[in-house]
């Protein structure tokens, strides 16, 4: 059912690229290899949102997660040490954690397959229009009256906030 | 092209793992970075509806966009907070932060 292309094989690779970087971050013991762990991570995303034709989506992904916020994150391992205290990575409940985990994975495959595979399934017959919208459409559309410039301005309204609040949380008061 | 429903396996799996991270860990930067793969594998579940139920229609991409944002506020916001919380308490472990606790 699955025929052996190009797409298929460099969506594998995207996708252990994605899965294996995100069990990297979840088990690292030490904090930067997890935030590189990350960067793998977010980068299989980019990859598959090439695949999913928004290239546009994946160079932000590439410009905001791994550029901005990857950084970031590697500021505040380091400005915080968090470095010196890495016996217990785990709390206690960490097994509960797991089994919850795999619980939710489990009824989401389920979630997943049934409609494709089940009494009534689709099994994958649909049909995969050749025609995408473009980088065009969405820069038209994010600030076109009838579609989603209100959104597109509160989100910069809510990235000046955050902004401004980070900078009064982080600073010293003295 | 890989159907839709391997997409959703991948996305379900990094959301997942990010759950447990979220769940599981101690360092509160390695909780932030465990939300960010969650919103991560909701971008992926987004754009892949996106591709294969609504390629004309701008909504989907627009949404990813949106979460995109939301995930740039938070992650700021969020690691403002985790360096404040250091610089009062000198720990990052979250079962430290119990100043509200009865």
């Amino acid at each position: 059912m699955l025929e052996l292309n190009a797409s298929t094989l460099v969506f594998f690779i995207f996708a252990v690229l994605s899965i294996g970087g995100a069990l990297g971050v979840v088990m690292s013991r030490n904090l930067i290899h997890g935030a590189l762990f990350l960067i793998v991570s977010l980068f299989g995303g980019a990859g598959l949102f090439v695949l999913l034709a928004a290239p546009f989506m994946a160079a932000v992904q590439v410009l905001v997660y791994i550029g901005a916020i990857a950084i970031l994150i590697i500021f505040a391992v380091m400005l915080t040490r968090s470095m010196t205290n890495m016996r217990e990575v785990f709390n206690r409940q960490w097994w509960v954690s797991a089994i919850a985990a795999v619980i939710l994975l489990a009824v989401l495959i389920v979630g997943v397959a049934l409609p494709v595979w089940g009494p009534n399934g689709t099994q994958g017959d649909m049909v995969l229009s050749e025609t995408t919208a473009t980088i065009q459409d969405l820069g038209v559309a994010l600030v076109d009256g009838n579609q989603f410039v209100l959104p597109f301005e509160l989100a910069s309204l809510l990235l000046t906030a955050a902004m401004v609040g980070a900078i009064v949380i982080a600073r010293d008061n003295e | 092209m890989v159907p839709l429903w391997m997409f959703l396996v991948v996305s379900a799996a990094v959301f997942c793992i990010g759950v447990y991270g979220v769940l599981s860990r101690r360092n509160a930067v390695a909780i932030l970075m465990s939300i960010e793969l969650m919103l991560n594998a909701v971008n992926i579940n987004l754009l892949a509806f996106w591709r294969f139920v609504a390629p004309q229609n701008m909504a989907g991409q627009a949404f990813a966009a949106f979460v995109f944002v939301v995930a740039a506020a938070e992650a700021a916001v969020g690691l403002a907070i985790v360096i404040a919380v250091y610089r009062n308490r000198r720990s990052v472990i979250v079962e430290d932060v119990n100043l509200l606790r009865g």
